[in-house]
């Protein structure tokens, strides 16, 4: 029964990962720039929809629609005014670039919102499904839940919509997108729009458990390591990673001496990186610029 | 009035002058070749032309209309379409997203009607259409690649090297479809080639470009008359010369 609710909470947590882990590869397909302000993303989008439903007490899913939309302005001004300056710039520049914009994020938002954690009230917050002696907390089914239904919708997007193909063809070659007449700076904004809103996502979905306060972001590392199993070019791929750092994690716990969850992300990680380089689901993607 | 014209165009890449003062003219209608072996700076022309890359001096007017360091994309909108060389296709997209992205930028109706038309002219591409790109032969991915830009509806199309790595049979049946599309479809073309004979077969009018620079231009049945161009581009040997010495030959160019 135990490796059940560990199931239960290593997938709910894996889910979380796994959303941000999307943003990561979603922005790197696209663009090629690693944005280590995705955990932040999420930080703020959170506080977003603390500050919507909480402070401003909308309903609970009115607010989260205006986190959403809010974090996916913010996306675009951030891609604006700080991203598009740096194409063409060295690789090693925009790590920097976004590195910094952590911090500073870090630091707005504990200037605007304070460094003491808070909830985010959700309708469903203390709720538990009792099935026999199996305890799940309702926010996990939400986690889930909601990370499926995401993953569904954004299927559906690149698949089926003429904006999704465009992204689809702007990541696969840039030039010809251009020479087709699809308006490639912009793609680049909206893909970072639509990253700040699966950030976005992952925050108010975790905020119930793990509570919002401007350091919850730096979880953004182990998403990143989720982002590397999954072969940092995969959207199916970044979930897998997700959940894969999330199970890890919780039977590390079970099973090894304390600490060693907290550490299995990053063990994965080297693992990943010294037998299978390219992750579990390397595409064969060859990029042309 | 020319669709397209360029006056002293000069582009470069950083220090390096690739494009030295070109003009040209193209007419309405007409199929024009720009000639020149690797190097010559034909690629730039076009890429210059597109927008992917701007000019450090120079006019580029596109129907009356100045369009010289614009974004690609807003160019593309104009109506010129560019098929650069190596077949740019996307290759995780299948044959007729391919398509369908080519009509990226238009609204109107009219679009399913010319996937139609595009499928007429390429029958091969009816079968693949829901195979991803990447798995075409070279020469079907070409023919993506010509038909993807049709679906933009252009008005001029910069072919830039479609014969490149084709076997002869197929380079003839690329050379036949740019002469259909530009009767059937009244697309203006710019071709650029290093198979003169194709070229010249096919065009209405021709330049020769060297370093950087237009060196000569002429209707295409004058073109082939020259004897410089027979020798270099065309590999025609004049009795009595030997092979070495045809390169020692002054070019009347010069």
């Amino acid at each position: 029964m135990e490796v059940f609710q560990l199931l239960v909470s290593g997938v709910s947590q894996g889910c979380v990962y796994g959303l941000i882990a999307l943003g990561f590869v979603l922005i790197y397909k696209a663009t090629e720039m690693v944005n280590f302000a995705q955990g932040d993303l999420m930080m703020v989008g959170a506080f977003m929809a603390v500050t919507f439903v909480n402070v401003l007490g909308m309903p609970f899913l009115s607010g989260v629609l205006a986190a959403l939309v809010a974090m996916a302005v913010i996306g675009v001004v951030l891609e604006r005014l700080l991203l598009r300056p740096m194409i063409g710039e060295p690789h090693f520049a925009v790590l920097m670039l976004t590195i910094g914009l952590g911090f500073v994020l870090r630091a707005i938002a504990g200037a605007i919102w304070g460094s003491n954690p808070r909830p985010l009230e959700t309708p469903y917050s203390g709720r538990v499904l009792e099935i026999g002696e199996l305890v799940i907390g309702f926010e996990s089914i939400a986690i889930v839940g909601g990370t499926l239904l995401l993953c569904g919708l954004l299927f559906g997007f690149f698949r089926f919509t003429r904006l999704g193909i465009a992204m689809q063809a702007a990541s696969q070659n840039q030039l010809a997108a251009y020479y087709v007449g699809i308006p490639v700076k912009r793609i680049y904004s909206l893909v970072w729009a639509l990253s700040a809103v699966i950030a976005t996502c992952a925050g108010i979905l975790t905020a119930p458990v793990s509570l919002v306060d401007p350091l919850m972001g730096f979880i953004g590392i182990k998403a990143f390591a989720a982002a590397i199993v999954g072969g940092f070019g995969s959207l199916p791929g970044a979930i897998i990673g997700g959940l894969v750092v999330g199970l890890a994690e919780q039977f590390a716990g079970l099973y090894l001496p304390p600490g060693f969850a907290d550490m299995s992300a990053y063990v994965i990680l080297l693992v990943m990186l010294v037998l299978r380089p390219q992750g579990l689901f390397a595409t064969m993607h060859r990029k042309k610029v | 009035m020319a669709l397209l014209e360029l006056r002293n165009v000069e582009t470069n890449y950083g220090p390096i002058q690739a494009v030295r003062g070109v003009s040209m003219q193209i007419e309405a209608g007409r199929i024009v070749t720009l000639l020149g072996g690797n190097g010559a700076g034909k690629t730039t022309v076009l890429k210059t032309i597109s927008g992917a890359m701007d000019p450090s001096r120079g006019v580029v007017t596109f129907a009356g209309e100045s369009i010289e360091g614009r974004d690609p994309d807003r160019i593309a909108r104009l109506g010129i379409a560019h098929v650069p060389e190596g077949r740019e296709v996307f290759p995780f997209l299948t044959v007729e997203e391919n398509l369908r992205m080519g009509a990226f930028s238009r609204r109107d109706r009219g679009i399913d009607a010319d996937l139609a038309m595009v499928y007429g002219y390429f029958p091969v591409l009816t079968e693949l259409a829901r195979r991803q790109a990447a798995y075409l032969s070279g020469g079907q991915q070409q023919m993506l690649a010509i038909g993807r830009a049709l679906m933009l509806r252009p008005r001029l199309m910069l072919l830039d090297e479609p014969s490149l790595g084709l076997s002869p049979r197929l380079v003839q049946e690329i050379g036949t479809i740019v002469t259909r599309l530009n009767s059937e479809q009244g697309v203006t073309v710019l071709l650029v080639e290093q198979n003169a004979r194709m070229a010249l077969a096919i065009a209405d009018y021709g330049y020769v470009m060297e370093n950087g620079r237009i060196v000569m231009e002429d209707t295409c049945a004058r073109l082939m008359q020259a004897t410089d161009i027979q020798a270099f581009y065309l590999g025609q040997k004049e009795a009595g010369v030997r092979g070495v010495r045809r390169w020692k030959q002054r070019k009347t160019w010069r």
